[in-house]
């Protein structure tokens, strides 16, 4: 078995060979897709717990509290707890509510935030899917959600659920430009949407260094805009605690509550993986030219710790964004978009298109 | 794996919420009554219909996104190609830029992107 923590091609060619040697062609490939059915679903249910255990520590760390830790050792199987008790919840039923919807909206949430990690290369030969139109199809994919939350929210037939639901529709179609526009920066800079191709061009230093002023500009943009579209905090007017109870899943009880709350913290994980691999070279070592004793020991660290690391460290911003700033009132959160983000983004792709054009890039 | 397997990310999606779904009701405990099946609006019962027509101030924030994320989807194949075309790619992107400014002004103007 050719397992290289550093290289996954040869495993999972590997992987795809022996199927193909054992059974016939159909079989192999329904096997194939079980098992990448099931590695994900693995993986999407423990990143989506532990994001949320992660919250709740960081939250407690940064209130100066403890956060979880009853259940396990530093309360690590808090949020395992969680869900079995959602799962026991009762789902209850509401009378007024447009019952076709109301259910489908659980079920578009989840499907948007599972599409999108597909396409994420987590190490080296380590994707689902390499699309040639990669960071297009992450862009698509990751602002469908949106349609599940205006669903739930105007199927609920509640008042809070509504305004929550146009208020988190007005805001996630906003910030989808900016985080659009700061994506195409990248992609002027990298001249290929593939996203192997992106991180494999990031082998001499990250776009965030090469692409210098425009890029880093991009990042912020990015980063904002993300938080903006995931309906975090500062820009989490679509639950509003204070206003709105719960916003959009203000009606949802037991289980689909909980895919709500498990779909949020995805889409942050997507967000933060986008970022990850686009600004921050993906599973790519840090590396600059010039400097061979420090490229060659980055090396050793191997591509998935790599990718987690930046993953989890953007995730960390997030969620300080989320427990520092105070909430923003809509048309403050419109203005930011409208008037700031998206002229300074326009510039911004237009001053690394000059830059790109002069040859100018670091490195 | 080809885009055709994203068939398998959509199956296992819908048989994550339908197999949870589907077993939530099955251990969870069920009681209905009346009042349970209530929207929920803090204790009191709603008054009026919730599905109203809803403020004009989203209508023109939806008009403005549609103009500008068609804009970003056109941007995107200029984006690669920006590279081997050169100087002639770079002017073109400016013209159409100027233009959407231009837009963004004159809405800017026209107070739309005032929210009320």
């Amino acid at each position: 078995m050719p397992f290289n923590i550093y290289d996954f091609t040869s495993f999972t060619q590997w992987i795809d060979k022996s199927l193909y040697d054992s059974c016939t062609p159909f079989w192999a490939m329904i096997w194939e897709m079980s098992i990448i059915g099931v590695v994900f679903l693995a993986f999407y249910a423990v990143v989506g717990l532990y994001l949320v255990y992660a919250e709740r520590k960081i939250c407690g760390f940064i209130q100066c509290r403890v956060g979880p830790n009853r259940v396990g050792p530093y309360g690590f199987f808090q949020t395992i707890a969680d869900l079995i008790k959602l799962l026991m919840k009762e789902l209850i039923y509401i009378k007024n509510a447009d019952k076709v919807l109301f259910n489908i909206a659980p079920f578009i949430v989840i499907i948007t935030s599972f599409l999108a990690i597909a396409a994420i290369p987590f190490a080296k030969g380590l994707h689902a899917i390499d699309f040639d139109i990669g960071v297009f199809y992450l862009m698509a994919v990751s602002s469908m959600g949106v349609i599940g939350l205006l669903l739930a929210g105007w199927s609920s037939n509640n008042k809070y659920s509504l305004i929550g639901a146009m208020r988190s529709g007005a805001q996630i179609v906003s910030y989808e430009l900016s985080v659009g526009l700061s994506l195409v920066t990248i992609v002027v800079l990298a001249g290929t949407m593939q996203l192997s191709q992106i991180v494999e061009l990031q082998r001499d230093g990250w776009f965030i260094f090469k692409g210098h002023i425009p890029a880093f500009i991009a990042f912020i943009i990015f980063i904002t805009a993300g938080i903006a579209e995931t309906n975090r905090g500062p820009f989490d007017l679509a639950e509003a605690e204070s206003e709105l109870t719960a916003g959009y899943h203000t009606e949802y009880s037991g289980i689909k509550f909980a895919f709500f709350f498990l779909a949020e913290y995805m889409n942050m994980f997507i967000i933060a993986s986008i970022a990850a691999t686009v600004f921050w070279g993906g599973w790519m070592p840090l590396h600059f030219p010039g400097l061979e004793n420090f490229n060659h020991f980055m090396d050793f660290i191997p591509p998935f710790i790599w990718y987690i690391g930046k993953t989890a460290v953007i995730i960390f911003i997030m969620m300080w964004f989320k427990w520092t700033f105070p909430r923003l009132r809509i048309d403050q959160l419109l203005n930011l978009e409208w008037k700031y983000l998206l002229p300074i983004n326009l510039f911004n792709v237009l001053l690394m298109a000059f830059i790109v054009l002069k040859g100018w890039e670091l490195f | 794996m080809n885009a055709e397997s994203l068939i398998v990310f959509f199956i296992v999606a819908m048989v994550l919420v339908g197999g949870a779904i589907s077993f939530s009701y099955f251990v969870a405990p069920t009681s209905r009554n009346a009042q349970k099946a209530e929207s929920y609006e803090c204790g009191i019962p709603t008054k009026g219909i919730t599905w109203l027509q809803f403020n004009v101030g989203y209508y023109l924030f939806a008009i403005l996104f549609l103009v500008f994320e068609v804009e970003t989807v056109f941007v995107f194949p200029w984006a690669v190609v920006m590279k081997d075309l050169g100087m002639v790619a770079f002017i073109e992107i400016l013209i159409f830029f100027f233009i959407l400014i231009l837009g963004l002004l004159y809405a800017w103007k026209k107070h739309a992107l005032i929210w009320e």
